[in-house]
């Protein structure tokens, strides 16, 4: 499901009907309807706002870094991952791309499947934490695109991640 | 002794069936290792007679494949004691002692608007000291001079436009000549050029074996992949992450029609064509893992080869199509096994480093060429099959994606220069190391193609 149509969705939606709204005084029943509606949009603006602030706040918070030719999570992430889980479980209709990467080392080929260790490694952690299979998938880019195209140890810690991409 | 030779790029205004490319010649090369210990030749320049002059120069393109080889030493010209343009021309008095062991002479002359008749000779200087124009009885039972010093003539009018491709050629009959194998210097190569300055990053590209003539296949903002060669050169799989997840494609290189071969759940990677040209090797990791699996092109129908949890991929068939070499880490690290298709019998093929990947046969199925890691450095290494002897063949840095010429003399790969990825040749026997750096950004991925 495409989370940022939902957004602009009702980004349209809310001005349209609180104009709406004030346009109107002659018939009780309707202002009272009228007021009732915009009552209803202003409680779905700040859901979404909270929807977005929410989804800014968690990439911010959205690599998982990973030992040479290793695909485990190390305990540090996991409240990182807690907390991805939590929104998962909480709003059901939006889905994530687990990205899987490595450093150059090694091959293209056997980096691509390392990689998708990584992203399932991902994905099987958030499953054990309740999260729905349907709602996360795996794309592995091995080798093919660092963050930092070094050749530096640090340059190489940064390429090994999964990113969580919604 | 080494000679340098520097190639010169050229800027060349290529059209393809749908894609228009300005295609400058991206890769140019640059020689490392030099041959002192490679056969001592002489390609003298060829005589030119005629108003226009063509751009390519025919004896040096001759004189730059043989050197690639890594089997030859052609001398410079200032070295030449003579520069004949015949085999009468020939003294083989003045090239007694120069040590070359073969000369090529040769001439070019306008004939016409843009017309030029080339004739070429080889002479074995060896045979020539023997005694230029030893009598001899011909068939019609007259003394004539003998000839047998003379390993090869040829004559033919071109353009100008064809003395690249046809310098290539007299490479091809001097190489075989002397040393009784298969040329393969009218050959190509397939690599991705990356530009993360331009819109469309990623691009398959097409070349001569030596960086020139660059026809663009393929733009792309997403990766591209493993390109990989038809047994009869006529198109390429490749893998592409245009639509956000890992396909296989198979282009045509003449009509850049391009077809989608597989696209299934998961990882779609490592295609290799069978030598029959029937059937595709990939990896996928469609039921959970990643495996070896053989695709019947025509019927799509599939057969998974491996079964394991551990990483399985890499593919590449032996030269007889009977087994397939794969890379797994099933035994902790990454090394190289087989798996005969008829039995589905797997073994494991190396024993030593600390890691061996992409593993590729020689034409002649006697060694395999792979990338070993040893002290963490990754290099193409050489293992003969039978006694296992391995052989580092490179000192360069993060060596990777080997690809062997098809007459099994040369390996071309991609490698870490500086900051940024090259292709890189190395003679099969170590000696002769070049280095082709692209013009803008990064290259990688290399295929050599089948003979053309």
């Amino acid at each position: 499901m495409n989370l940022n149509k939902v957004l602009k969705g009702l980004l349209v939606a809310v001005p349209v009907l609180t104009l709406a709204a004030c346009s109107s005084n002659k018939d009780a029943d309707t202002t009272q309807a009228t007021t009732n509606d915009v009552v209803q949009q202003t409680t779905d603006t700040s859901a979404a706002d909270a929807l977005r602030a929410e989804l800014e706040a968690l990439r911010q918070q959205n690599t998982i870094y990973f030992d040479f030719d290793k695909s485990e999570i190390r305990s540090e992430f996991a409240s990182v991952l807690e907390a991805h889980s939590a929104f998962l479980k909480k709003t059901t209709t939006v889905s994530v791309t687990v990205e899987g990467h490595t450093d150059a080392r090694g091959t293209p080929e056997y980096n691509i499947a390392l990689g998708e260790r990584r992203g399932q490694s991902v994905v099987k952690y958030l499953e054990n934490l309740g999260v729905a299979a349907g709602q996360m998938s795996v794309v592995s880019y091995g080798e093919e695109k660092p963050v930092d195209a070094g050749n530096t140890e640090d340059a190489f810690a940064k390429n090994r991640r999964a990113v969580l991409v919604y | 002794m080494a000679t340098m030779l520097k190639l010169i790029k050229f800027k060349w205004l290529m059209l393809l069936a749908l894609f228009a490319s300005a295609a400058n010649a991206s890769l140019e090369i640059v020689i490392t290792d030099g041959v002192d210990s490679a056969r001592p030749i002489a390609v003298v320049p060829f005589k030119f007679e005629g108003a226009t002059q063509p751009s390519e120069n025919i004896s040096q393109i001759v004189g730059a494949d043989l050197m690639r080889s890594g089997k030859f030493n052609p001398i410079h010209a200032m070295k030449m004691p003579q520069q004949p343009q015949t085999s009468a021309e020939f003294d083989v008095k003045l090239w007694e002692k120069s040590g070359v062991e073969a000369v090529v002479v040769g001439s070019i002359k306008e004939v016409g608007l843009d017309r030029y008749n080339i004739r070429y000779e080889l002479i074995d200087v060896i045979r020539a000291k023997g005694g230029v124009g030893q009598p001899m009885m011909n068939a019609a039972g007259r003394l004539v001079a003998g000839s047998n010093h003379i390993l090869h003539s040829g004559q033919i009018t071109i353009s100008g436009k064809q003395f690249r491709s046809y310098a290539h050629k007299v490479s091809d009959v001097v190489y075989e000549k002397l040393t009784g194998e298969r040329g393969a210097f009218q050959t190509k190569i397939a690599y991705v050029l990356v530009n993360d300055k331009q819109e469309f990053r990623y691009r398959l590209a097409v070349s001569d074996y030596d960086g020139e003539n660059e026809q663009i296949l393929l733009r792309s903002k997403e990766p591209l992949m493993s390109p990989t060669w038809s047994p009869d050169g006529t198109k390429l799989a490749y893998v592409t992450f245009e639509r956000k997840q890992s396909q296989i494609y198979i282009q045509d290189r003449f009509t850049a029609r391009r077809s989608i071969l597989t696209s299934f759940k998961g990882i779609n990677s490592a295609p290799v064509w069978s030598p029959d040209g029937r059937k595709m090797a990939m990896t996928l990791s469609k039921d959970g893992n990643t495996e070896i699996y053989v695709m019947d092109i025509a019927s799509k129908a599939l057969n998974k080869v491996t079964s394991h949890r551990a990483i399985d991929t890499e593919p590449s068939w032996s030269p007889d199509g009977s087994s397939i070499l794969f890379t797994s880490e099933r035994g902790g690290n990454p090394q190289i096994y087989s798996v005969d298709l008829a039995s589905n019998q797997t073994s494991r093929v190396t024993f030593e480093g600390e890691m061996n990947l992409a593993g590729r046969y020689t034409p002649n199925g006697l060694a395999i060429v792979m990338v070993n890691r040893t002290n963490g450095q990754y290099n193409i290494a050489r293992m003969d099959k039978t006694t296992r002897y391995m052989q580092v063949l490179t000192r360069t840095y993060l060596d990777e994606s080997p690809s062997i010429a098809p007459n099994g003399s040369m390996i071309i790969y991609s490698t870490l220069h500086g900051s940024s990825q090259v292709l890189a040749l190395v003679s099969m026997d170590g000696r002769f190391k070049a280095r082709l750096p692209a013009a803008n950004g990064r290259v990688k991925s290399p295929a050599w193609s089948p003979f053309l």
